[in-house]
């Protein structure tokens, strides 16, 4: 494998491009591999960090250590040694670096080549040295003045800590709490970098906050922290991930995301999400337990979940709403793909507590080969949650007949005005829908790309326009081969 | 433009069609009638490429070359249409989005510059007029929904657009009303010409009102079992199978 650790490399260059932008420089060493309080102590020290973030997270470690390993999923893992890791890693030296497009592995070239990503793109995401070929400055240094003119704080979760430490202090934790679970206690613990997004009172952010993703391609650690903050009737759309395969040489990525949405604020988060799934046989891949949740604080507020997950050996994702303030309204559009041996433990929660809220959940699953997938979903009603509403609707496709889908819809209503829809569907592509296509002239993979877009067309009209057409390439790449 | 000879095919290791032979010259019209199970749709099936029809025997050539060794899509680009007995739906699959793929498939394999989405609309116009197609259906996911006579019509929708040379109409009359009926047939009458051929599977002379056939062939127990002129179609009308059943044991 000589394709390791590009994601790393990628992050490495653009932190050097970018001197005085959005990353700080971090020491380039490596700590030995082990947890322990020693380490954290390390960690916070390294980052230089002021003494109450250091409580904290030795706090969160502290919890930690009391919490068994979640295995209430459908999920086949092997133990993780948490010991055998390393908890703060430099990217990679220069020296590392392919010099050349033709030291990439032709097979990912190609994929990029499908997925439509342009040259230049592809020499960064494969882990070409970026200075030769990347003249992208200028364009994220114009992101950089438009956002500040709007008073948009956007940068990484270290400067953050720097630069802006009673809004971290304020809201940190406060959403996803330190002991919330195993792998958001681990996280907390240890986490080393990630975004952090502060809308002020009324803004709309005057742009998507992705394009600058597409161009760094990725900032994804290990035990990423990821904060975003939308005060009173302010807008942004935000966008995770990028549909190029990443290649990473860490197993396992315990992320968290908090978002705070105040009064009349609306959050649209979004997420591509392909890491490597592992070969045909199972083996590799990288193992992604993520939490993510948003909190509706204030009256109107609007949170929204999109999410497409191909890749990963096993995703256990529950991006979740948490609806407080009244007529707040919490929304989960997923499609999730697994293929070969992957696995995939997703769903959502939507936890109603204001009066008159509302959420929708729409589930697409689409297992292949010998993939297992499962929805669980949790609709909790409170008390007080007068007039709450929730239409649920989960469908599953299944290409081949050694793959299985499995839905777990959890309902909780404590209030008798509340109106709870679930609806949940399995279909299989059929051998008569392709063969419909090839009659009328369509090639068999132009036809299971046509008929796998259609059913996720729900979710992907919920994604900004470029990426909608991104995502469906990408599914198309993914599941190559799975009929016939 | 089609020749079968002595084809045998088997569905799941039962064989279907025993020694079938027929032959249809460019610009002919062929009704096919048969009791049910008799084979007539597997006729259609094999003849359109689809898996699971296996060939054990025979030959079937069609515009000089050997059509059986074409994939289904390949057959398609070479001019050949099924409508079929039961459209499959396809839910989130936008009707014209499926049909412009399969014209621009069409086109690219000719040779021919793929049509914008001006031109396609222009095209589509000018063809829900011929088969009186409603405007709302051609938005709708394919088939979703549809009617039993609106997914006929959808059928034939397509025919029109594809402008086929060989186009196997599997009963594409049955539950159709009887406006709709004259509307297919008139779908199908616009497309005949001298380079054309059509094969229309029916169980009902009512279409052959419409559509005069050039030939009438009654295919039982997986062969053509007799061929005539459109009298034969009138004659099993009023009798029935069983007559020629016995004339030819
Ligand atoms: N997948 C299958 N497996 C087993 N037998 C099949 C299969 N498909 C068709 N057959 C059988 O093949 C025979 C011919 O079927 P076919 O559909 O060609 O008849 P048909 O002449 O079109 O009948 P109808 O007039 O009812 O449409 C029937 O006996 C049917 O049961
Ligand atoms: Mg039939």
């Amino acid at each position: 494998m000589t394709m390791t650790n590009h994601t790393d490399n990628v992050a490495d260059l653009v932190r050097k491009e970018y001197e005085h932008g959005f990353f700080t420089d971090i020491e380039t060493d490596t700590v030995a591999p082990g947890l322990s309080e020693a380490t954290i102590a390390l960690i916070s020290k390294k980052k230089e960090e002021p003494t109450w973030l250091l409580e904290w997270r030795l706090k969160a470690y502290r919890h930690w250590l009391t919490m068994a390993d979640p295995n209430w999923t459908q999920l086949n893992i092997d133990p993780i040694d948490y010991q055998a890791i390393s908890y703060y890693s430099a990217p990679k030296s220069k020296d590392d670096k392919l010099k050349s497009i033709d030291e990439v592995d032709p097979k990912l070239l190609e994929t990029y080549e499908k997925l439509g990503i342009p040259l230049q793109e592809q020499m960064i995401l494969a882990g070409v040295a970026v200075d030769a070929v990347f003249d992208s400055v200028s364009v994220a240094t114009t992101f950089k003045e438009k956002l500040a003119d709007a008073g948009v704080i956007f940068c990484s979760f270290s400067e953050a800590v720097k630069e802006h430490p009673a809004l971290v202090k304020k809201y940190l934790g406060s959403v996803v709490p330190a002991a919330d679970n195993f792998f958001a206690a681990l996280n907390s613990a240890v986490f080393t970098d990630g975004s952090f997004v502060y809308i002020p009172k009324g803004v709309r952010c005057p742009m998507e906050l992705s394009t600058y993703f597409r161009i760094n391609a990725s900032n994804t650690g290990q035990f990423e922290r990821t904060l975003i903050i939308a005060d009173e009737a302010s807008h942004v759309s935000y966008l995770e991930g990028c549909t190029a395969p990443m290649r990473d040489e860490n197993q396992l990525h315990a992320a968290v995301v908090e978002l705070v949405a105040l009064t009349d604020a609306q959050i649209k988060y979004a997420t591509v999400q392909n890491w490597y799934p592992g070969d045909e046989n199972g083996v590799g891949g990288i193992y992604n337990f993520v939490t993510k949740r948003g909190d509706c604080r204030g009256d109107n507020a609007k949170i929204s979940w999109t999410q497409v997950e191909t890749g990963s050996a096993i995703t256990w994702k529950y991006p979740s709403c948490i609806l407080k303030g009244d007529n707040t309204v919490g929304e989960f559009y997923s499609v999730a793909v697994t293929n070969n041996y992957q696995q995939a433990d997703t769903g959502t929660k939507m936890i109603h507590i204001g009066k008159n809220t509302r959420s929708t959940i729409i589930s697409k699953g689409i297992s292949a080969r010998h993939a297992q997938q499962s929805y669980r979903g949790l609709v909790k009603i409170s008390k007080n949650a007068d007039n709450a509403r929730n239409h649920t609707q989960c469908d599953s496709l299944l290409m081949g007949d050694q793959c299985g889908a499995h839905t777990f819809p959890y309902i909780e209503a404590k209030n008798s005005t509340a109106t709870v829809e679930h609806e949940a569907t399995t279909a299989k592509i059929s051998e008569e829908q392709l063969f419909y296509c090839r009659q009328r002239g369509i090639k068999e993979e132009d036809a299971i790309n046509m008929i796998v877009n259609g059913f996720c067309r729900e979710v992907f009209k919920e994604l900004p326009m470029e990426f909608a057409v991104e995502a469906q390439k990408l599914l198309g790449v993914t599941l190559e081969g799975a009929v016939g | 433009m089609l020749n079968i000879q002595n084809l045998h095919a088997k569905i799941g290791g039962k064989e279907i069609l025993k020694g079938l032979n027929l032959s249809v010259n460019a610009g002919e019209v062929h009704a096919i009638m048969g009791p049910n199970g008799s084979g007539k749709s597997t006729l259609a099936n094999v003849l359109a490429g689809r898996d699971g029809c296996d060939v054990s025997k025979g030959t079937v050539t069609y515009d000089g070359q050997d059509l059986l060794k074409l994939t289904p899509e390949e057959r398609a680009w070479a001019g050949l249409f099924l409508a079929f007995q039961y459209p499959v739906e396809i839910p989130g699959v936008n009707n014209v989005y499926l049909l412009k793929a399969a014209v621009n498939a069409v086109r690219k394999y000719r040779g021919e510059a793929e049509l914008d989405a001006v031109e396609f609309l222009a095209l589509i116009k000018k063809k829900m007029k011929i088969v009186k197609m409603q405007e709302e259906l051609l938005n709708r996911s394919v088939n979703e929904g549809f009617s039993g006579g609106e997914k006929k019509r959808n059928e034939i929708f397509q025919m029109s657009i594809l402008e086929p040379k060989l186009a196997i109409l599997d009963e594409t009359d049955s539950g159709l009303d009887i406006d709709a009926l004259k509307i297919v047939a008139e779908g199908v009458n616009s497309l005949c010409n001298e380079a054309r051929s059509i094969i229309l599977v029916t169980h009902y002379q009512r279409l052959l009102d419409y559509i005069k056939p050039d030939h009438v062939h009654v295919l039982s127990g997986g062969k053509i079992i007799k061929s005539g002129g459109s009298d034969l179609a009138l004659e099993l009308e009023k009798k029935g199978y069983d007559w020629i059943k016995e004339e030819v044991a």
